[in-house]
């Protein structure tokens, strides 16, 4: 009975841990979805979002206007990205594209550290890491109060994906952009509106994780942890992110508890790239992904 | 097309596709309000690359306009941004099934208004449901499950939404029964005599075309090479033999015809 709950608090802690990869994840799957572009920069907007609200913090700013001001923030370079990187870029491969987001990445890395420094910050967001007992299962407030936070993000981004004007269109870009475009939908618009709400999920996965980790380079590595999330979940589906986090989440887990002991431990690190490999070899498109994508 | 105030004026334009091939060469055409000019020739004419530089879709495929002008409703539309066109009350049905797959059908029509800021979108999308009576039936369905046919409907009602003056109709007979056609031909009809709507039309079924149009443009090699009333165009010997496939003699002549075309797509 005690191995079954254990084997319960694994799962769970697995799920938790996977939505915090969906968060990641979720930022790439919504540009890929609109402009068929990886945007290479996701981790460093990341780590920009999360320097910027710890920024703000430091000038003693409450919690919720600091949060407002990176959200700000991150709107202001979406437009900027839109204007300076993706217009001049238009009709270009998407290879080129992709080599953009590069380019912008390191930009971005070393424009965040230039304002904000480099120094390594500690960011409390006032929730205690205490496990609390639910169902006989221990689980971390922390992980689960991050859980709500991404489903509350993923409640409204589909909220105004399916029901606002705006949602639509930007739907109706990722089917078809040519035809979008006729219909009246401005493409520069509708670019930056993506590109700011990949700029929103960047700020609650650089709070999310920046309290797990501190707010520090590293948390541009964050980003490669949802790489098999992506490619497990398919890169264009939003739905295929939500599952395969938490699918990675949850099978890293069990893998390290119940196979690391034959090999020596530490599985985790790598558990999910060994299942992306195995997911590109037998299902390259993914979970839920469309057949057809160009992979770079 | 004189004596009339051209809706729109495409004036000597050379389309260039990156850098190297020239797709249109110095085409010139004009559309008269409340016309339906019918744009006629062969796969490859530049049919659809006019109907894309007028909309200017080309830069997204890294075409480009080097030369001349376009025109509508008196000011200069080249080099707008696509969108701007729909606000304009021009609109574009592409060849092809250009229906937005993964979005319902009453979606596909709700964006086709998204230039719009009066509140009337929904007398609109009821209009569209009068006229197309089965996207009214399918209002719930991913438009990629629609048929060919219904697909297309779609996407005109989508352009309809925009309250357009003036519609760039490319193919729309690719891939459709004759019945089909007949039908949505009979509907742009009864658009352009009821609701004023301008059309401009590119089509390779000359036959069903011409019985539309009141004018026609021949398109070869990226440029016009004859024009004249639908009537006069669908009495011409060449145009009969070579586009209608209605002269007896038209295989044998065949020959002789690619013979003397070849020289246009050479200069």
């Amino acid at each position: 009975m005690g191995d079954f709950f254990f084997f319960l608090e694994v799962v769970v802690g697995g799920l938790l841990s996977g939505v915090m990869y969906t968060l990641v994840a979720l930022g790439f799957v919504l540009i890929f979805k609109a402009s068929g572009v990886f945007n290479f920069a996701q981790g460093a907007m990341v780590l920009f979002a999360a320097l910027t609200f710890v920024g703000f913090l430091e000038f003693g700013l409450p919690m919720w206007a600091a949060f407002l001001l990176a959200l700000a923030a991150m709107l202001v370079l979406a437009v900027a990205i839109e204007r300076t990187v993706l217009r001049p870029l238009v009709g270009q491969d998407h290879m080129i594209l992709f080599m953009a987001t590069i380019g912008l990445s390191i930009f971005l890395e070393g424009f965040a550290q230039l304002i904000w420094g480099t120094k390594v910050r500690g960011l409390d967001l006032g929730i205690s890491d205490e496990p609390i007992e639910i169902g006989g299962i221990l689980i971390s407030q922390f992980d689960l109060s991050a859980a709500l936070m991404a489903a509350v993000l993923v409640a409204v981004l589909s909220a105004f994906f399916s029901y606002t004007k705006v949602g639509r269109a930007l739907r109706a870009v990722a089917d078809d952009t040519q035809a979008a475009q006729v219909a009246g939908v401005p493409l520069g618009f509708i670019w930056a509106v993506v590109w700011g709400a990949a700029g929103f999920i960047a700020l609650v996965a650089g709070l999310v994780w920046g309290a797990r980790l501190g707010v520090q380079f590293a948390l541009t590595l964050v980003a490669l942890k949802a790489l098999p999330v992506m490619i497990l979940g398919g890169f264009n589906s939003i739905a295929g992110a939500i599952v395969a986090g938490l699918v990675i989440g949850v099978s890293e887990k069990l893998a390290e508890i119940y196979l690391g002991p034959f090999v020596g431990g530490g599985i985790e690190n790598w558990f999910p790239y060994a299942l992306a490999i195995a997911v590109l070899l037998i299902r390259p498109a993914g979970l839920f992904g469309a057949a057809r994508i160009a992979r770079v | 097309m004189s004596g009339q105030d051209p809706l729109l004026s495409v004036a000597g334009i050379e389309v260039m596709y990156g850098r190297l091939a020239l797709v249109l060469r110095g085409l010139t055409l004009s559309v008269p309000k409340g016309g339906i000019v019918a744009l006629l020739g062969a796969n490859g004419a530049g049919k659809t690359t006019t109907m894309k530089a007028i909309a200017n879709l080309l830069r997204s495929e890294r075409g480009e306009v080097t030369k001349g002008a376009i025109h509508y409703d008196g000011a200069r539309i080249d080099g707008l941004d696509p969108s701007d066109l729909a606000r304009r009350g021009l609109s574009l049905v592409m060849e092809g099934r250009h229906a937005f797959p993964t979005l319902s059908v009453e979606d596909n029509l709700k964006v086709g208004a998204y230039s719009r800021s009066d509140g009337a979108v929904a007398q609109s999308l009821e209009r569209v449901y009068s006229i197309f009576p089965r996207l009214k039936e399918r209002r719930n369905q991913p438009a990629g499950l629609l048929s060919g046919g219904e697909q297309q409907m779609c996407v005109i009602g989508r352009a309809l939404m925009a309250r357009p003056r003036m519609i760039l109709l490319d193919e729309p007979s690719m891939g459709l029964a004759p019945l089909l056609v007949e039908e949505i031909f009979s509907i742009m009809q009864q658009l352009n005599a009821e609701a004023g709507v301008t059309f401009l039309l590119a089509e390779q079924n000359a036959a069903v075309a011409l019985r539309y149009a009141t004018y026609g443009y021949l398109v070869e090699g990226g440029r016009v090479v004859r024009e004249g009333p639908a009537r006069a165009l669908a009495a011409d010997p060449e145009i009969r033999a070579s586009y209608l496939g209605l002269d007896a003699s038209a295989e044998a002549d065949e020959a002789s015809l690619a013979a003397r075309r070849r020289p246009r797509w050479l200069s």
